[in-house]
């Protein structure tokens, strides 16, 4: 039976594309504390073991995947604390919006500060 | 109604010497067609999810151009295609005039009512494309199937319940208390806000906005009995904690409802209540 074309994608505002990148960091943190477990469980085996499987993390890739996880936690900290509003302030539904922007701002100001502190440790080689 | 929409053939009219002419966007009437009065009217492409189970097993995407005047909404569009192009359309409508819910679709991605959506307000120079709402199982070309929409409907027991004798006279309220669930008594059962749902997408099971918002107008009904029984119902793995507050039901609403808002007041309503 042949495929059926594609339909359009639902074009949903800034609340689906703000539950969406809250699904997505959510999912990503997700993995990475499942790796986090992993790895800082190694301790128990031997401090040897840990401090190699470490050690294996510090290289570029990883340090952008390390920026990649902050920016993946403040986004899901600053529209966590949206959505709680949106839940328990009774004003808060007519002023999501507004918030999503407040909450990109906060975004934009905290990885200003961290990343080139950050990628400044990965690629400064110091 | 866009009686002068004469699609694909040259017209016959020839317009008054001289008058200026908009040009059409669409190439499909190219030739044959005198100049016309600068009446507003344009050429407006729909292109069209169709689904006709009888003729191919599988959706397919068609294009038709029609004539239209700035007043028209795409349920005029429509009605041309239907009438006057490809009598195998098929869609539901009919008050025409944003009342029945009956012909809600997805109009370039959204879901709108094709009789409150104005061709010049949906960009005409680039086709529009009109699809079924989502999350209903597709009947034909743009009509779904509705009984799991109404079935949720039903559920939340949209009507009055009351305890002891009927009184003589009316049941009075007052205006604050009328007030106070007006937004949802506004709900025409259009499905607009249900199918524009991610949650209601990847879980039928789901009661989904209009439900809950029609249970709302009852649970913060001074005269209404039945709301802790509503509450119960709704207090589900598939009630009002499955809603995301994504807001694409409220901005979907053709009347305007704050869906969204009507979800979280039942949501709270729960949790106050137990405590």
């Amino acid at each position: 039976m042949p495929e059926a074309p594609a339909g359009t994608l639902y074009r949903g505002r800034e609340g689906m594309w703000s539950w969406l990148a809250h699904r997505v960091t959510g999912f990503a943190i997700f993995f990475f504390l499942l790796v986090h477990v992993l790895d800082t469980a190694l301790v128990r085996v031997s401090p040897e073991a840990y401090n190699a499987v470490i050690g294996t993390y510090k290289n570029p890739v990883m340090g952008l995947g390390e920026a990649g996880l902050v920016a993946a936690v403040v986004y899901h900290a600053f529209n966590g604390i949206r959505i709680t509003l949106i839940d328990f302030w009774s004003k808060g539904t007519r002023y999501q919006r507004v918030m999503l922007w407040i909450v990109i701002g906060l975004f934009v100001v905290t990885m200003a500060g961290f990343l080139p502190r950050h990628l400044g440790n990965v690629f400064g080689g110091h | 109604m866009s009686t002068e929409i004469a699609p694909e053939t040259g017209s016959a009219e020839q317009a008054p010497g001289g008058a200026p002419v908009r040009e059409p966007q669409a190439a499909a009437v190219a030739s044959g067609r005198g100049e016309r009065p600068d009446d507003g009217s344009f050429d407006v492409t729909l292109r069209i999810r169709r689904y006709l189970p009888e003729k191919d097993a599988t959706a397919y995407w068609e294009e038709f151009t029609v004539r239209a005047n700035r007043t028209d909404r795409l349920l005029d569009a429509l009605h041309t295609v239907k009438w006057e192009i490809d009598g195998s359309l098929t869609f539901r409508r009919s008050c025409a005039h944003g009342i029945c819910g009956s012909d809600a679709m997805r109009i370039n991605g959204r879901n709108r009512l094709a009789c409150k959506a104005l061709l010049k307000d949906l960009d005409p120079a680039k086709p529009i494309t009109v699809e079924p709402i989502k999350g209903l199982p597709v009947v034909k070309d743009l009509v779904v199937d509705m009984e799991p929409f109404f079935a949720s409907y039903r559920e939340v027991m949209p009507f009055l319940i009351t305890g002891g004798n009927t009184p003589s006279a009316e049941r009075r309220q007052s205006p604050e208390d009328r007030a106070r669930y007006d937004d949802t008594t506004k709900c025409i059962l259009c499905a607009a806000c249900t199918s524009s749902c991610p949650v209601f997408w990847n879980d039928g099971q789901y009661f989904g906005p209009a439900a809950i918002v029609n249970a709302h107008r009852f649970i913060f009904d001074s005269r209404d009995e039945g709301g802790a029984q509503r509450l119960e119902i709704l207090n589900d793995k598939e009630g009002v904690w499955r809603c995301r507050t994504i807001f694409n039901c409220t901005e979907a609403c053709p009347r305007g409802i704050e869906v969204t808002k009507a979800i979280q007041e039942v949501k709270r309503a729960m949790i106050t209540r137990a405590f």
